[in-house]
C-alpha cells in the first residue's frame, strides 16, 4: 500500500517511515513548510529549514521519495488564525489539534491522496484501529507519558480511516532505540517544546503583531473592585498565577477573563474550582454521542491526569462533563477530551 | 523504474564525451594554469583550447570569453562589474525585464539598495519584450540593459539584436543572459551587437559550476573578486581546468549537432504540447508559440496544484518543475507568468517540460498517456470530504 508519511524531521516521524518500510509499504515522505523560510528571525521550532533537512536525510537513508509541500498560506489561515482569534478572545487555544484536523489530515492527506497514497502516516503517540461495528476508534498510546491523542480528538471518522500511527504501540525510549538501530541521523535530536510557530513561548507579543486590536483592560477581584489595568486579555489564561503584577496576601489566580469588556478576574485558588464544564464544537469518536449521562474520564489540558466523572450529548455539538470532585482551571479554548479506559470516546472545545 | 527526464532547463546530464575529457584532464593535467613551468603550460593549453570552442559556439574572439563559476556569477559579473565601472560617469540608472532569472532580478534589488535607480520592463502575455516599451524606460543615466536571451520558464526568445540596437542610441551597455540559449539555438555575438553575454556550461551537457562570459573588447568592468589576474584580470582566483575543459567539449558538440538536434526537439516538443492541449481539459500554452527554443513547453493546468502535479509525476517516473528550479519550494506563483499578466490560476498551476538529447517519442507518448488520468485524480480531489 501507498502511505504518506507526514515527516517534521523528528525522531517520531521518521521511525514512522522506517516501521512502515519494514513493513514492506511504498512510502512517500511529505514534509510541510509553514513559514517564510527566508526571512533572517528565528520562527518556528518544528518544520524549520533544519527540520526539513533532517526529514530529507531520513527519506534519503531509508530510500523513499521525499517532498517538502509549501503549506504557508494553510497555516497561516487556519493555524495560526484561530490561535490569534482565540488568544484575542479571552481563550487559551490549542493550536496542535488544528493543526492535526484541519492541516495534517485534511490539506496533506488531500493532497496524498492526490499521489495515489491511501492514507497519511504520523509519528504521534496514539492507536487508531478499525472496531467490529465498523467505527474507527482512537485509544492512547502504549506510552502513557508521551499519549498525543489528546490532540487527535477533532479527526472525524473518515480522517481516522486514513490516519495511520506506526510508533503508537512503542514507548519513547523504544522508538529512539529503533532510531538507532537503523542508523537515522534524529536518534538522539531533542523532542519540541512548546507550540512550534512561537519557540521562544513570547504568546502576547506574537499575538499583538497580528490582532493590533487586542483589548486592553482591567484586573478585578471577585467583588468588582479595579486592582489593576492589564494590556490585553490575551496575555491571560484562566488558571493563570504568575505576571499578574499584583501585590496581594495570598497568591491570586486568573478565574474568568471578558474579552468583551476587557474585565479579568482575578481570586484564590479555591475559586478556580469547577464541579462541571460544557464544550462545543464536539467530535464523537467511539460512538455517535451519549444521551444518558454515562462514566467517563476527562482530560482537560495534555499535561492534566483524567479526571473521573460522567458525560452526555447536548443539542447543538455540545456536551457537558460533571465532575466527581471539583477541578481547578478549567481553562476556555482548551480542549476537554472524554475516555473510557484509554478509548477516547470524543471531546470538544471548554466554553 | 524507467525514469523520464524532461527538466533540462534545470540542468542537463553531461555527455559521455564531457565527462571523459572532465577525468583526463583531471587525472592528468594537475597544472595550474598560471605556474610558468611545464605543468602550468599544459593546463594553460587546456584552457586555450576550451576558450576556443566555447567562442566557436558563440561567434566569438577566444580572448573575449571569459571562465566563470557559472551563470549566476557571470549574470553579476555583467551587472555589477558595468554597475560599478560606470558609477563615477553619474549613470546609475539599470533596466531589465521582468522576466529576468533571479541571479539578475536580485542583483537589481541589491544594487537598488545601495542607490541605484532601477526599471523593470512589463510585457504581455506573449512573454516577449517589447522595443518600445525598453525605448522610453531609457534616459540618458542608463547605464546597463540586461535582457535574457531566453527565458528559461517559457522558452520564448527575445527580439534582443532590435533591443541591442535601441539601448546602444542611448549609449546603455547591454548584457544578455544566454544560459538558455547557448547550445540550444545558435548564437552570434557580433550579430546580436551586445556586449556582454553570459552561458552556463550544465545547461548543455557540461559540468556543472563553470560558465563562460562574452565581453566584448573595450567594455569596462569593474571585477566582482579581488585577487590574481587570472582571466585577464576579469575573474580572480585560480581556473578549474577540468570542469572548463568539460565546457569546451561540450561547446564543440553542441555546435556540431545543434540545427539537427534542435528539429528534432522542437517536433517533439510541438508533439507534447498538442497532445496534452488535446488531452487534457483546462490547459494553455504560456507564452508564445515562436520565436521559442526548440525544448521548451509552459503549461498550466486549470485547478491543479502544480506541486502536487509534479510530484504525481515524479512517483511515475517523469521529472518536471514548475516554474525555475530556484523557486521551488517556495511555491510563489511564477514571477515570469506574473509579468505576462496571466491571471492566478494560469501562475499558480504552471508546469515546465524541458527536453534534452535523451528525449524520444516513447517518452512523449507516455506523458501524455499518463497525465490525463493524474490531473483527474488531482482535480477530483481537491477540496474533497475528508470530513465525515
Amino acid at each position: 500500500m501507498r502511505i504518506a508519511v507526514a515527516m517534521s524531521g523528528g525522531v517520531d516521524s521518521s521511525v514512522a517511515a522506517a516501521l512502515l518500510v519494514e513493513q514492506g509499504h511504498e512510502v512517500i515522505g511529505l514534509s510541510m513548510q509553514l513559514y517564510d523560510q527566508t526571512g533572517h528571525q528565528p520562527f518556528g521550532s518544528c518544520c524549520t529549514l533544519d527540520d526539513l533537512h533532517d526529514a530529507r536525510r531520513v527519506a534519503a537513508t531509508l530510500g523513499v521519495p521525499h517532498y517538502i509541500l509549501n503549506f504557508e498560506r494553510q497555516f497561516t489561515e487556519t493555524v495560526i488564525a484561530n490561535f490569534v482569534d482565540e488568544y484575542a478572545s479571552g481563550r487559551t487555544p490549542i493550536p496542535c489539534s488544528h493543526c492535526n484536523s484541519d492541516l495534517k489530515f485534511s490539506t496533506l492527506l488531500e493532497r496524498a491522496r492526490g499521489l495515489g497514497a491511501e492514507s497519511v502516516a504520523t509519528g504521534h503517540y496514539a492507536r487508531v484501529a478499525q472496531a467490529s461495528d465498523g467505527r474507527w476508534v482512537l485509544t492512547r498510546s502504549c506510552d502513557k507519558g508521551k499519549d498525543q491523542s489528546y490532540f487527535l480528538f477533532s479527526l472525524t471518522q473518515g480522517q481516522l480511516a486514513r490516519a495511520v500511527f506506526p510508533v503508537g504501540t512503542l514507548t519513547k525510549p523504544a522508538v529512539r532505540a529503533e532510531a538507532a538501530r537503523l542508523g537515522l541521523a534524529v536518534a538522539d535530536k531533542a523532542d519540541s517544546q512548546e507550540i512550534c510557530f512561537v519557540p521562544d513561548g513570547d504568546y502576547a507579543t506574537f499575538v499583538e503583531a497580528r490582532a493590533p486590536s487586542v483589548r486592553a483592560g482591567v484586573i478585578v477581584d471577585q467583588r468588582g473592585e479595579q486592582l489593576a489595568t492589564h494590556a490585553g486579555v490575551h496575555r491571560f489564561t484562566v488558571g493563570q498565577r504568575k505576571g499578574l503584577g499584583i501585590a496581594a496576601p495570598a497568591p491570586l489566580y486568573v478565574l474568568t477573563i471578558d474579552a468583551d469588556s476587557g474585565r479579568v478576574t482575578v481570586g484564590p485558588r479555591s475559586a478556580l474550582d469547577r464541579a462541571a464544564l460544557t464544550v462545543s464544537g464536539v467530535n464523537w469518536i467511539s460512538r455517535d454521542g451519549l444521551e444518558e449521562w454515562s462514566p467517563a474520564a476527562v482530560q482537560i489540558r495534555h499535561r492534566h491526569q483524567p479526571a473521573s466523572g460522567r458525560v452526555r450529548s447536548m443539542h447543538g455539538g455540545r456536551a457537558e462533563f460533571e465532575f466527581d470532585e471539583p477541578q481547578a482551571a478549567v481553562t476556555p479554548g482548551q480542549a476537554a477530551v472524554f475516555y473510557d479506559g484509554d478509548v477516547v470516546l470524543g471531546g470538544g472545545w471548554i466554553e | 523504474m524507467h525514469r523520464i527526464y524532461l527538466d533540462h532547463n534545470a540542468t542537463t546530464p553531461p555527455s559521455a564525451a564531457v565527462v571523459d575529457r572532465l577525468t583526463a584532464v583531471l587525472k592528468e593535467e594537475f597544472g595550474n594554469p598560471s605556474s610558468i613551468h611545464h605543468f602550468g603550460q599544459r593546463a594553460k593549453a587546456v584552457l586555450d583550447e576550451a576558450r576556443t570552442d566555447v567562442a566557436a559556439l558563440l561567434g566569438a574572439e577566444p580572448s573575449e570569453i571569459v571562465f566563470t563559476g557559472g551563470g549566476t556569477e557571470g549574470d553579476n559579473l555583467a551587472i555589477r562589474g558595468v554597475a560599478e565601472a560606470l558609477e563615477p560617469s553619474g549613470r546609475r540608472h539599470l533596466v531589465a525585464s521582468s522576466i529576468e532569472h533571479e541571479a539578475v532580478l536580485n542583483t537589481f534589488k541589491a544594487l537598488a539598495r545601495r542607490g541605484w535607480r532601477t526599471t523593470l520592463l512589463p510585457l504581455d502575455e506573449s512573454g516577449i519584450v517589447s522595443p518600445d516599451g525598453l525605448r522610453s524606460a531609457l534616459d540618458d543615466e542608463t547605464a546597463l540593459v540586461s535582457i535574457m536571451h531566453a527565458n528559461n520558464e517559457i522558452g520564448t526568445i527575445q527580439p534582443i539584436i532590435e533591443l541591442a540596437r535601441i539601448a546602444k542610441e542611448r549609449r546603455a551597455v547591454f548584457h544578455t543572459d544566454a544560459v538558455q540559449s547557448a547550445g540550444k539555438v545558435p548564437l552570434d555575438v557580433k550579430a546580436l551587437g551586445v556586449d556582454l553575454l553570459t552561458v552556463s556550461a550544465h545547461k548543455f551537457y557540461g559540468p556543472k559550476g563553470v560558465g563562460a562570459m562574452w565581453i566584448r573588447r573595450g567594455v569596462r568592468l569593474q571585477p566582482a573578486l579581488t585577487g590574481g589576474k587570472q582571466e585577464r584580470g576579469r575573474r580572480a582566483g585560480t581556473e578549474n581546468p577540468a570542469g572548463i575543459a568539460g565546457m569546451g567539449v561540450a561547446a564543440r558538440e553542441a555546435r556540431a549537432s545543434m540545427a539537427e538536434e534542435g528539429a528534432r526537439l522542437a517536433a517533439l516538443r510541438d508533439r507534447l504540447e498538442t497532445l496534452i492541449l488535446a488531452r487534457v481539459t483546462g490547459t494553455a500554452r504560456n507564452g508564445a508559440r515562436e520565436p521559442r527554443v526548440p525544448n521548451t513547453t509552459n503549461i498550466s493546468f486549470d485547478r491543479t496544484e502544480a506541486e502536487s502535479l509534479l510530484i504525481a509525476l515524479d512517483l511515475e517516473g517523469i521529472a518536471v518543475s514548475t516554474g525555475s528550479a530556484c523557486s521551488s519550494g517556495t511555491l510563489e506563483p511564477s514571477h515570469v507568468l506574473k509579468a505576462m499578466g496571466l491571471s492566478a490560476h494560469r501562475t499558480q498551476n504552471s508546469i515546465r517540460f524541458s527536453l534534452g538529447a535523451a528525449t524520444t517519442e516513447a517518452h512523449i507518448d507516455r506523458v501524455v498517456s499518463v497525465l490525463p488520468g493524474i490531473v483527474d485524480k488531482l482535480r477530483s480531489l481537491t477540496r474533497t470530504v475528508v470530513r465525515a
